[in-house]
């Protein structure tokens, strides 16, 4: 749910980063976060515990420039992985515009990958939201790992209807800009849609 | 419930002015309307120091989470949160379900002052939120197509992300 301001010339979008626990959501912000001109970026709000998981969620809003004399933002949130933070979880997909599902690609986190995915599609839809129909895409992550599954395989299990998919290594930043740049795109062709 | 929040000059100045207001005669610090998702509205008194972005979408967690909270317990929501510091104080209230009304304070104001006031601007935001919500759907239905987004080129996004 996008804010259109025409007093202050400003479109909001918000987009959350979604996946298992330590699948790489936070790093992907923080990427984002080390690589943007501070005129284009808040301060990077983490919500973590002591052990620097994520307890409810990080936040970054980023300007990207202008459309049309408005000023296009966007508010990245990620959502703790935990299982057991369920019910947080929930809270940060209201009003979202688009998602991105960070899957970790290390064979003995696939199910995990799975069952992640599958809560993000029943959350979304207790919202009222149908994956299938938001803009989304998915990030396989921690591709330099030894032990990681085949991407055909992943986005056989993970991707079946074949939307947008990247291979990354948020650590060293390959695949972060892509992915975001993509989801992105996606929310303004969905708002140009709508408008 | 999931339609985008549009605002346009009018009600912005309406919610302005009302703001302005309730920061005055609460004798309040800052005081700031922010959307459920975490979006600021408006704004008045002192922000000069705060990154109020930061502020709102934290201040739409924490209403967020009170509402799971609430939810847990069987009630429909908590309207009004109340955080108690060392300087300064935060009241924060629901609007018209919708949006989320923020007043910090210091000493120079009370507890008491804030909440009367806030009770007050409450309506008066609420009607504005109505009424907002009212032009917005009478304006979808008429299909009126001024919007500047129709326009937009798949040129104007790819420059966006250079």
């Amino acid at each position: 749910m996008s804010f259109i301001n025409y007093s202050s010339r400003e479109i909001n979008c918000k987009l959350v980063y979604y996946g298992p626990g330590l699948c790489g959501k936070t790093t992907n912000l923080q990427f984002v976060y080390k690589k943007t001109n501070p005129d284009q970026k808040g301060k990077l709000i983490s919500l973590a515990t002591e052990t620097e998981r994520t307890l409810f969620f990080d936040f970054l809003p980023l300007a990207l420039g202008e459309i049309k004399g408005f000023k296009v933002r966007f508010h990245l949130y990620t959502v703790p992985g935990q299982v057991f933070y369920a019910a947080s979880r929930k809270l940060i997909l209201k009003g979202v515009d688009g998602v991105v599902f960070v899957s970790d690609s290390q064979i003995e986190r696939m199910e995990a990958n799975i069952e992640s995915l599958e809560d993000l599609r029943i959350n979304l839809a207790e919202q009222g939201y149908d994956l299938d129909k938001l803009p989304f895409t998915i990030q396989h992550n921690k591709r330099d790992l030894p032990n990681v599954a085949p991407i055909d395989e992943m986005n056989k299990l993970l991707n079946p209807n074949g939307v947008p998919w990247f291979e990354a290594i948020a650590t060293q930043g390959t695949g972060v800009f892509e992915t975001l740049k993509d989801v992105g795109k996606q929310v303004l062709v969905e708002l140009k849609k709508n408008y | 419930m999931n339609t985008d929040l549009v605002m346009y000059e009018d009600e912005f100045k309406k919610i302005d002015e009302e703001l302005q207001r309730l920061n005055q005669q609460a004798n309040a610090k800052i005081t700031f309307l922010v959307d459920k998702n975490g979006q600021l509205i408006a704004s008045a008194g002192d922000t000069h120091d705060l990154d109020t972005t930061a502020l709102a979408s934290l201040t739409a967690g924490n209403i967020a989470a009170t509402g799971g909270i609430a939810r847990l317990l069987g009630e429909k929501e908590f309207s009004i949160l109340f955080h108690e510091g060392e300087r300064d104080n935060i009241h924060i209230s629901l609007i018209a379900q919708r949006v989320i009304l923020v007043v910090i304070f210091d000493q120079r104001s009370s507890l008491g002052l804030v909440r009367l006031r806030v009770k007050k601007s409450s309506e008066v935001l609420t009607k504005i939120f109505e009424d907002m919500v009212a032009k917005a759907e009478a304006e979808k239905d008429a299909g009126l197509d001024d919007s500047p987004f129709a326009e937009i080129s798949d040129e104007d996004i790819d420059n966006l992300f250079k």
